[in-house]
């Protein structure tokens, strides 16, 4: 690895400026490559985009850095000469989270002062907001990504433009798939923050330590291992959003940690001497009752009160009915895309059943159920036979569509494992039984039991990852 | 039993992508811990669901590669492949790394 070089810009002004952190201050990805290619330097947005470190990346190729398909479908560099203009195009980059993000790159030559030239200055714009926004114009009844025409949504719709507004913090709440990332995604962009970063954390994935680190950063030699400093997750969102879901899930001493934050806006790297301030405003999401967990002393009360002070409860699907056929005439239509595939409609029979199910996984059951569909029917319409044998298994009691949320709530239990309700199980259990009886039922057979629950072969090993069930 | 290893190549280093690779290395791991009987193979496409049905016809135990999405990742791991991505350098050395025990995924293993 080589050093990283801090030079300075001499000339502008009446004393020397330091050209790194002049750089950081350019909210779009900047890199400066040697003549072989090779990056000498580039800039925290960058940093963010890539999720790299300059420190580490300093004398690599910058096809390594940036991971773009251009880069090994020709790379435009070696046709740039001294005199070449701009070369604008659009390309994907693969991030260190392994996320295909749309770029705009662009390249130019860096020349010195007596015309040689020296190095490429690139520049690399996120359009992810651009491509979204594009494809979300034609699309009536939604709100960024998220989809409902119910009033519920309605009123979430009004709403949420004008809380975006402010930098207050938001708590969101609601069952597992209703849409708290998206609906924290949308509150981003719709912010003046939305062209800074957006930075999610999922507080319940990492030990306490390494959130810890990951969260707030560490100098270098902090602790053992520690081989580099490390900037934190609040210190890549300044000026932006720092999405913590799974709030219900961070350690005690975080929570007071970001107790801390929220009242003064400071970090503290662990390890470090100083502490630096941070722009971010805090999304937080759980689908546990916090409420419950102050009174079991697991989460912090004061830290409850202070997220706690705009606070968006997305209903679950079974309490706007009225969405369900918008959402699966959706998900139908842009799976038949992907898939290349000519599906037209739902049958009416495979219709009736998809109407009267409840969801107990709500839009992400949905649209997994959709997905499956897609993927079995060779049709131009989705029948009955081509819905996740699991619709079928369970008896359905719920004939008439004007039931009551109660009865349509009693209803669900005959999705789930036996008497699960009647056990009054929260729905991590539930949905751990669920997996175990499909597991079960497709005698170990990961692709069979996630086929019967109507999810991808990737969610049902996430969900058993989430709830240590080894098969 | 031997392992047997996979790596994305392009030219005479990692490929930066898993996805757009044209060329795989396949060895095996002996029982030594170094990789023998290696043999690269052209792929008519550069294709992600190409490279993981090769993983799956060749048994491959370990892949060794830079950039790769999160659901060829998940997918592979799933199946109990062991990945070290992010890696960065020269097969020689990403492959001498790896026989001593020392590779591990966001590792830059490349001469200046």
């Amino acid at each position: 690895m080589n050093q990283i070089r801090l030079p300075q810009i001499t000339g502008l002004s009446k004393t020397s400026i330091s050209f790194l952190p002049f750089l950081d201050k350019i909210p779009v990805g900047i890199c400066i490559l040697s003549l072989d290619c090779r990056v000498v330097l580039f800039n925290q947005a960058m940093e963010i985009l890539t999720g790299f470190s300059r420190e580490k990346f300093c004398g690599v190729p910058c096809c390594y850095l940036l991971r773009s398909n251009i880069c090994v479908q020709g790379c435009p560099l070696p046709s740039i000469k001294p005199d070449s203009g701009p070369t604008s195009f659009e390309a994907n980059i693969i991030n260190r989270d392994r996320e295909k993000i749309p770029v705009r790159i662009t390249l130019e030559p860096i020349v010195d002062i007596s015309g040689k030239h020296t190095g490429f200055l690139e520049v690399v714009e996120d359009i992810r907001l651009l491509k979204e926004a594009n494809t979300e114009l034609s699309r009536a009844y939604s709100f960024g990504k998220i989809i409902g025409k119910s009033p519920q949504m309605e009123r979430l719709y009004r709403i949420v433009p004008m809380i975006a507004q402010t930098d207050s913090p938001i708590l969101i709440t609601g069952e597992t798939g209703t849409g708290k990332d998206l609906l924290a995604e949308v509150i981003h962009r719709e912010s003046r923050r939305a062209k800074g970063p957006f930075i999610k954390v999922n507080c319940g994935a990492l030990p306490e330590n390494l959130l810890e680190t990951e969260l707030f950063g560490h100098k270098k030699g902090a602790f053992t291992g520690a081989i580099e400093s490390r900037q934190g997750r609040f210190h890549l969102a300044h000026n932006g959003t720092l999405y913590l879901t799974e709030i219900g899930d961070l350690p005690l001493p975080l929570q007071v940690k970001l107790l801390t934050f929220l009242d003064d806006k400071i970090i503290h790297p662990l390890g470090d001497s100083k502490s630096y301030h941070v722009d971010v405003r805090i999304v937080a999401a759980t689908h546990r009752n916090l409420e419950q967990m102050v009174r079991e002393k697991r989460f912090r009360e004061d830290l409850l009160f202070r997220l706690n002070v705009v606070r968006l409860e997305l209903p679950p699907l079974r309490e706007r009915k009225d969405d369900v056929r918008l959402l699966l005439d959706h998900f139908l239509a842009r799976f038949a895309s992907q898939f290349k595939k000519r599906i037209r409609k739902f049958s009416d029979e495979a219709l009736r059943v998809l109407l009267r199910y409840p969801y107990p996984g709500n839009v992400r059951e949905l649209k997994n159920i959709v997905e499956y569909s897609v993927n079995i029917c060779t049709e131009d319409i989705i029948q009955e036979w081509h819905l996740p044998a699991y619709l079928f298994s369970a008896k359905t009691d719920f004939t008439d569509d004007r039931l009551n949320d109660r009865e349509q709530l009693d209803s669900v239990d005959s999705f789930l494992p036996a008497g699960a309700l009647k056990e009054n199980l929260d729905w991590e259990t539930m949905e751990k039984k669920m997996i175990i009886d499909a597991l079960l039922k497709a005698k170990g057979k990961k692709g069979k039991a996630a086929a019967f629950l109507g999810w991808g072969r990737s969610t049902l090993w996430r969900k058993m990852k989430q709830y240590g069930i080894s098969s | 039993m031997p392992k047997k290893i996979l790596i994305p190549l392009y030219k005479d280093s990692l490929a930066p992508r898993f996805d757009l690779a044209t060329e795989v290395l396949i060895g095996l791991v002996g029982e030594s811990h170094n990789v023998e009987e290696k043999r690269v193979v052209v792929l008519p496409e550069a294709s992600p669901e190409e490279v993981c049905n090769l993983i799956f016809t060749e048994g491959i135990d370990v892949v060794i590669c830079c950039a790769i999405e999160k659901e060829y990742y998940d997918y592979l791991v799933w199946k109990k492949i062991q990945v070290f991505d992010s890696v960065v350098g020269s097969v020689d050395r990403v492959l001498r790394a790896f026989e001593k025990g020392e590779l591990s995924s966001g590792d830059i293993i490349m001469d200046y």
